[in-house]
């Protein structure tokens, strides 16, 4: 059975290099866009890499402000000063 | 410069709140923290603990100000532009009534029942997540509160929500959902709120309640609900945290986790199906149906969750299934009653008009033209002949879930379901194998139970009448009740755009 | 063509929620601290009794002597809710990052004598303890107190113990190049070492303290009162040519020290205003927990300060005079 590893942000300007962060790091990445909110679904696992939102945003980046713009996610976290992976691996 | 590296995340948060905490001499432990032995878990290393999300306070402070910074700018412009009049329509009002009621005081309540787990538990970082959770559970009613407070202002059913939700007949669902897991040890609060309320289940109340609010032009809600929502994701990931810790702790602790997994998954399958009928039928802009979320939230979200804890034994909530097939029937179930007894509760109702008809009978093929759009028909043609239909009968209640006995037997929509169970030579009945399950296993706690109906019946609640009752209520008949056509918040509604057309002209 | 525009009418229909009204006896505008706070806490038809504490409802209002007609009248002249503190204590934290990078950047903790920095690792580090046993005292009065207008002042108070924990744990981590080895040392004088025992078991003794309003008047006027108020204003000296450093360092909880006395003052004012009964109560809690809080004192004084004590008791006295003018009977 499939199993979803989803992260849910906030559709807003702050978040936009993080969604584009995301598109870009995880491929088969599934796209559902609703009012105010994106929620980005990948196979087995999904990545927000910190280096690749650095390059986007053109400054230095603190994960932790993920939860700025963090909606919900689905998935066993893994969270260090470069990456906050959810996934359902082991 | 010295020489000092900086430290990673992890290093330095497991510095400065791992090692706060000391094993007591001059009092014993089990006295400091009584209450953690006695619902049977067994602890063998609270230090295999893994900590969610690593927030120092001094982050914790810098990101939440500037949460409630952006927050506290958008309510302040929404009530300077009054964004209460670009709202879709004024029945999406009765949505801010129903979670003002019956969910704010759930966060008041969670606010709680975190700083007893946070203060009761015997690990340290177990209890530093639980603290942060008790605040941010604290900010979410109080931005609740401040959100809704603007609408307040203007549309009724609003002002007396701490009064009402200790008293509303079906405000009691909510509110004893609570003080069910309130009352509960803390390692089963924390299986109860943590892992399964927040981390199964909270998804299908705030992401489509929220795009609910952003679609229907409600952008102050929104925004609080969006940005309570990252908090809420550090709250799941402390409850998918302590539902692994407590099974990987010991083997006995499974079968124990089971019990309230299953318990709790169908407690809140109950609760949610207030959130069905919001999506369904309150929205005058629609997001996704009832159904559309479960299948996202719960059978997609939830599967992968299960799929994942099976190496522990752990199997998917009892109920799961036939709760699944109930996401086709609940927010009809649900709304026919509030329809009926509209006289009874502070918000309004209204007959789904004729694109709401088919557009629930394209998101529901296999249920709604069956068994519902007949109904609602009916109603519309008694409505327009005069009789519009009222329900003056007191109803049986669920013992546990304290839902009126309205919903049906599975795989048998046209028939009530009803369950009993005897005990100390009384009579107590259910809405569902899952409720009498779950009176079952704990009858001494459920027999405790203040049912509306009954103390109604006992005079406990401003008298034997209806408008008594309504009266105890605080509730303003032909204000803050009945259909919306008709009701002041409608009149409103309509001076604003009628005199907005003749601005314009 | 002339268009004339028409205002709409938005005039509110009310202006507050109703209980709120009703306690000002008219409809007007409440504060935003006023609607966040009033009645927000549920008060009546519960449905089960606690499974861990089956003699009293989850929120009952006979978990302490005291006794109010209504614990919205002890309201927190701060007037935080959740955002005003968080905004509060985020700008505090400002301060406390600039002067980090300060003394880190001249080494003013790591280039200070060796007597400094063992007077710091001994007789301040360990004080991170006893912030997180008043971290869980704070919790414990939330989770037993009643009415929002305490116990929500009761969990920010937590989380400041918690957040000023954090920075003692950060000067240690300065001073041992962060690796952590000063606060594992910190931990076994508190533990073990004579100077901290009165201290340490002070503080366990709050944990097992059954009233919430006891357990609070011992934390407000002997634990804070007494020995942060020592610490926090009169143990520079201490720490020898490390003083300005830690002094610097420690401006937050110096603040802090200041607001939240003002808040935890007007709580127990009020409390004891109510009543000769409530009074009678309050005072002798207060004594026990500043006399108790003297003697744990004394030994830190005497051992940091070579006073034989002096600083505790110019504390003790001082925490006695605060109580008096709060009314209390000592």
């Amino acid at each position: 059975m499939s199993q979803l590893a989803s992260i849910t942000l906030m559709q807003n300007d702050d978040a936009r290099p993080v969604i584009d962060s995301i598109i870009a790091d995880n491929p088969g990445v599934k796209i559902l866009t609703m009012p105010g909110a994106i929620k980005l679904d990948c196979e087995g696992k999904i990545t927000v890499n910190r280096a690749s939102v650095e390059e986007r945003l053109g400054r230095p980046w603190n994960l932790q402000e993920l939860h700025l713009v963090l909606i919900s996610m689905a998935g066993n976290l893994d969270e260090d000063d470069d990456y906050f992976t959810l996934s359902w691996r082991h | 410069m010295s020489g000092t590296k900086k430290l990673g995340l992890r290093q330095r948060y497991e510095h400065m709140t791992r090692g706060l905490d000391w094993e007591t001499t001059y009092q014993p432990m089990d006295k400091v923290f009584p209450y953690d032995q006695f619902e049977g878990i067994k602890i063998k290393d609270w230090s295999a603990w893994e900590d969610p999300f690593r927030l120092t306070m001094d982050a914790y402070w810098k990101f939440q100000a500037e949460k409630e910074r952006k927050l506290y700018a958008v309510l302040d412009s929404f009530a300077q532009n009054n964004g209460q009049t670009g709202i879709s329509d004024a029945r999406y009002a009765n949505v801010l009534k129903l979670f003002l009621t019956g969910v704010s005081p759930l966060e008041y309540a969670a606010h709680r029942g975190f700083a007893f787990t946070g203060r009761h538990l015997r690990g340290s970082g177990t209890r530093v997540a639980c603290q942060m959770q008790s605040i941010d559970e604290l900010r979410h009613v109080q931005t609740q509160i401040h959100t809704i407070s603007h609408f307040n202002k203007y549309f009724d059913g609003l002002s007396e929500f701490p009064h009402m939700h200790d008293r509303v007949w079906y405000l009691s669902v909510p509110k004893s959902f609570f003080d069910d897991a309130r009352t509960a040890g803390p390692f089963e609060f924390m299986i109860a709120v943590g892992f399964s309320f927040e981390y199964v289940l909270t998804n299908l109340l705030f992401v489509p309640f929220m795009s609910g609010a952003a679609y229907n032009g409600d952008m102050s809600t929104v925004t609080f609900g969006f940005s309570a929502q990252s908090d809420e994701s550090r709250h799941m990931t402390l409850g998918i945290e302590v539902i692994k810790f407590l099974l990987e702790q010991h083997p006995d602790n499974l079968p124990i986790v089971q019990k309230w997994v299953d318990k709790w998954f169908w407690r809140g399958h109950r609760l949610l199906g207030i959130v069905a009928m919001m999506m369904d039928y309150m929205l005058p802009k629609k997001v996704m149906s009832w159904k559309e979320a479960w299948d996202i939230y719960f059978t997609e979200a939830g599967g992968a969750l299960f799929q994942d804890l099976a190496r522990y034994g752990l199997k998917m909530p009892k109920g799961a299934e036939i709760a699944t097939a109930e996401a086709e029937h609940i927010s009809h179930q649900n709304w026919c009653t509030f329809y009926q007894y509209t006289h009874a509760a502070p918000f309004h109702t209204w007959m789904p008009d004729n694109e709401h008809l088919d557009w629930l009978s394209e998101k529901y093929p296999n249920t709604f033209d069956k068994y519902y759009r007949p109904r609602w028909e009916q109603w519309a043609k008694m409505d327009k002949e005069g009789k519009r239909f009222y329900n003056g009968a007191l109803v049986q209640l669920c013992q546990t879930c304290q839902i009126p006995m309205v919903y049906t037997e599975p795989g048998d929509p046209n028939t009530i379901c009803f369950r009993e169970t005897q005990h100390g030579g009384q009579r107590y009945h259910f809405c569902s194998d899952g409720c009498k399950d779950i009176f079952d296993n704990e009858p001494e706690k459920y027999i405790q139970a203040w049912m509306p109906v009954q103390q109604i019946f006992q005079g406990n609640c401003g008298g034997p009448t209806v408008p008594d009752v309504l009266n105890w209520y605080n509730l303003k008949f032909g204000v803050d009740n009945m259909d919306y056509a008709g009701s002041p918040d409608e009149a409103l509604w309509n001076e604003w755009h009628a005199d907005k057309v003749k601005a314009a002209s | 063509m002339s268009v004339q525009i028409k205002t709409i009418n938005l005039e509110p229909k009310r202006h507050t929620f109703a209980h709120i009204a009703r306690r000002f006896g008219e409809d007007k505008p409440a504060s935003r601290y006023q609607e966040a706070t009033y009645d927000v806490q549920a008060t009546e038809n519960f449905h089960y009794k606690p499974l861990w504490e089956p003699e009293f409802w989850q929120y009952d209002l006979g978990k302490t002597a005291v006794k109010m007609a209504d614990w919205y009248k002890p309201m927190d002249p701060r007037q935080y809710y959740y955002a005003t503190y968080n905004i509060a204590r985020a700008n505090m934290n400002q301060a406390v990052e600039r002067n980090f990078t300060f003394v880190d950047d001249r080494g003013l903790l790591t280039k200070a004598s060796g007597e400094a920095q063992a007077a710091i690792k001994h007789g301040l580090l360990p004080l991170r303890h006893l912030h997180w046993g008043s971290n869980m005292n704070m919790s414990e009065a939330c989770h037993r107190g009643y009415g929002t207008a305490v116990t929500a002042p009761f969990m920010f108070s937590a989380m400041d113990h918690l957040g000023i924990a954090q920075i003692i744990s950060r000067i240690g981590l300065v001073l041992d190049g962060q690796t952590g080895a000063s606060l594992d040392e910190a931990k076994q004088s508190w533990l073990f070492d004579p100077m901290w025992q009165e201290t340490r078991k002070l503080i366990e003794d709050t944990f097992v303290e059954r009233d919430w309003f006891a357990l609070f008047t011992a934390q407000a006027l002997g634990v804070n009162g007494v020995l942060f108020a020592m610490y926090y204003k009169a143990m520079e000296p201490a720490w020898k040519d490390a003083g300005m450093p830690v002094s610097l360092i420690s401006e937050f909880m110096t603040d802090w020290l200041t607001d939240e006395s003002r808040w935890s003052d007007a709580v127990i004012k009020t409390v004891a205003a109510e009543s000769e009964d409530n009074k009678a109560l309050i005072s002798g809690w207060a004594k026990n927990g500043i006399v108790r809080a003297v003697a744990a004192a004394k030994p830190l004084s005497a051992a940091l300060l070579g006073d034989n004590g002096a600083a505790a008791e110019a504390a003790g006295a001082a925490a006695l005079k605060k109580a008096a003018g709060l009314g209390l009977v000592i």
